[in-house]
């Protein structure tokens, strides 16, 4: 199992997880989150006086998925959430030990 | 003998409750100027004004504003301590009962101690606060309004009855004094922590629009009531009003678009405020068109006058400086060039063929008020810190003063970590014996079976 964990604009969100959904993934986790790459926020002007706004708002959505899932994710998180502009975000996978469900404790694929 | 008009008494009654709603307006103002963690602050600096200076108006201040001068129109009496004397039902001012004009005249008081508040945002103690508010509204206030707004056929206040200084509706009084005071605050506390290196942006610019709308509402009953009777320069002043506030917020859009790139909220609510400022001494001596051209003025300058702060390095926090002292600067002055013999008041400015004169009177009462504000203020704000301390501890002041000052914080941002209710229900409340524990078990099993029923 792997763990997809992107990095989107806010309002993709409804975007990825139309597609995601399309897909057939069952569930994900959405944080809010800030930071900046390349971009290095924004300016914003407050009577004459300009503000660095280094951090962006963002969200961050986590996706556990069977490893033969996650190209395909990946890729769907990667179009949807695409406008061509800076700032678009990242997408990362990781690997998953060991995932429980906590309702029935069922472990591994059977859990997602 | 001039008799009562219920007319001018309802208008005045009327422009008094809407004054006061301009205190609760410049909250909000203020109050979505200033970061998350500091707004109910901002908030309670201004509902105290109301509370503290509505008590001494009736103990003391009306006396010393408004009753027969002990000296050089400089200072009234105590002969109204306690409005006793007011009481009757054939005390009049004009064509309106004097407690009417009591009433009025108190939101004056009001919003121009609350006024000062917002140089000194995010940082001020509370008790700190009260007690300036009594000082100031004792020593400053009450004497500079009885300079400029009482009139005893030449025998009244040294700026207004015997200079002959214009200002309708309290550019000076009002403006001008808060303005200074507020620099002078600045001063005394010192700059925020992290002044000019973190964000300090607004929290919340809908409640600033809210606010400063409400204070555009108010503020025809400050104008328009001054005329202290419903009649044709109640008349002039309102729409003078109207077009000098809207004239500013256009000159301070512009200046936002040339200078900026791009016109924002906070300036349409800050012109909008400079216009009000501007035109409140001028509003009976101009004629609109005279109007539009002091909202332009005041519109472009305060807009200019704000990085004022950057430049001198005082944290005036939300701009009471550029915005009050010099708006009513420009207000008080530009009424030596633009005030018309067609207007109420009747005198002809430096257009108008009046020569100098006027600007020169202007000039003084200006000054006088503005230096003695200053030197006062300075004073008065020294002796609340060295005594009982202005300012909050440094981690109080990074921590929020809302939380640190009032035990409150304006916003829920996260459900996490709440349920601190009950934790307080159960201390204050005896300690419950172990049964309860041993009941909410099941409750919580009823509840994980009713979801599995639905799914």
């Amino acid at each position: 199992m792997k763990l997809v964990t992107a990095v989107i604009k806010p309002h993709r969100l409804d975007e990825v997880r139309a597609a995601l959904e399309t897909f057939g993934v069952s569930g994900m986790t959405v944080t809010e989150a800030s930071g900046f790459g390349r971009q290095k926020g924004h300016t914003e002007v407050y009577r004459g006086a300009e503000y660095e706004v280094d951090l962006v708002p963002k969200v961050r959505l986590e996706i556990l998925v069977d490893d033969s899932d996650v190209d395909d994710v990946v890729q769907t998180v990667t179009k949807a959430a695409h406008t061509g502009k800076i700032g678009d975000g990242k997408v990362w996978v990781v690997p998953v030990e060991a995932v429980v469900r906590v309702r029935t404790g069922e472990r591994g694929p059977d859990a997602l | 003998m001039p008799e009562l008009s219920a007319g001018d008494t309802a208008w005045v009654l009327a422009s008094a409750a809407l004054v006061l709603l301009m205190t609760p307006g410049l909250a909000l103002f203020y109050g979505g100027m200033v970061r998350a963690k500091g707004v109910l602050n901002m908030l309670m600096m201004n509902f105290a004004a109301i509370a503290i200076v509505s008590v001494l108006w009736v103990l003391y201040g009306y006396s010393i504003a408004f009753t027969e001068d002990i000296g050089g129109g400089f200072l009234g009496g105590l002969s109204e301590v306690g409005l006793f004397g007011l009481l009757k039902q054939d005390s009049l001012i004009a064509t309106i009962p004097t407690t009417v004009f009591v009433a009025f005249q108190l939101m004056f008081a009001i919003i121009t101690v609350a006024l000062i508040s917002g140089a000194i945002a995010d940082r001020a103690k509370f008790s700190g606060w009260v007690l300036f508010v009594v000082l100031w509204a004792t020593v400053v206030y009450f004497p500079v309004a009885h300079w400029v707004f009482y009139f005893n056929e030449g025998n009244g206040g040294w700026l207004g009855d015997r200079l002959g200084v214009l200002d309708f509706a309290g550019g000076t009084a009002v403006h001008i004094n808060a303005g200074a005071a507020g620099l002078a605050l600045a001063l005394v506390l010192g700059r925020r922590i992290g002044w000019k290196k973190e964000p300090m942006r607004p929290h919340n610019l809908p409640l600033v629009l809210l606010g400063a709308g409400l204070l555009w509402f108010g503020w025809f009953g400050f104008n328009a009531g001054s005329a202290v009777a419903a009649n044709g320069t109640a008349g002039v002043a309102f729409i003078n009003t109207q077009v000098a506030t809207a004239a500013a917020l256009l000159g301070w859009l512009v200046l936002e678009r040339l200078r900026d790139g791009k016109p924002t909220t906070l300036g349409a609510a800050s012109g909008a405020i400079a216009g009000l400022v501007a035109i409140t001494p001028a509003c009976a001596s101009v004629t609109p068109i005279g109007a539009i051209f002091i909202g332009l003025a005041a519109g472009v300058l305060c807009a200019l006058a704000v990085g004022l702060k950057n430049r001198f390095n005082f944290d005036d926090s939300l701009d009471v400086v550029g915005i009050h002292l010099v708006g009513g600067l420009v207000g008080s002055l530009l009424i030596g060039l633009f005030a018309s013999s067609a207007s109420p008041a009747g005198v002809a400015g430096l257009f108008d063929g009046g020569g100098f004169a006027q600007l020169g009177k202007q000039f003084v009462g200006s000054f006088a008020v503005l230096i003695y504000s200053f030197v006062v203020t300075y004073i008065l704000g020294t002796i609340v810190k060295k005594t009982i301390g202005f300012r909050v501890s440094a981690d109080d002041e990074r921590a929020g003063i809302d939380l640190a000052e009032h035990a409150e914080t304006a916003y829920d941002f996260s459900s996490i970590g709440g349920g601190s209710r009950s934790h307080l229900l159960s201390r204050s409340a005896p300690e419950p014996e172990s049964e309860p524990e041993a009941e909410e078990a099941p409750a919580v099993e009823k509840i994980d079976d009713k979801e599995e029923v639905a799914r």
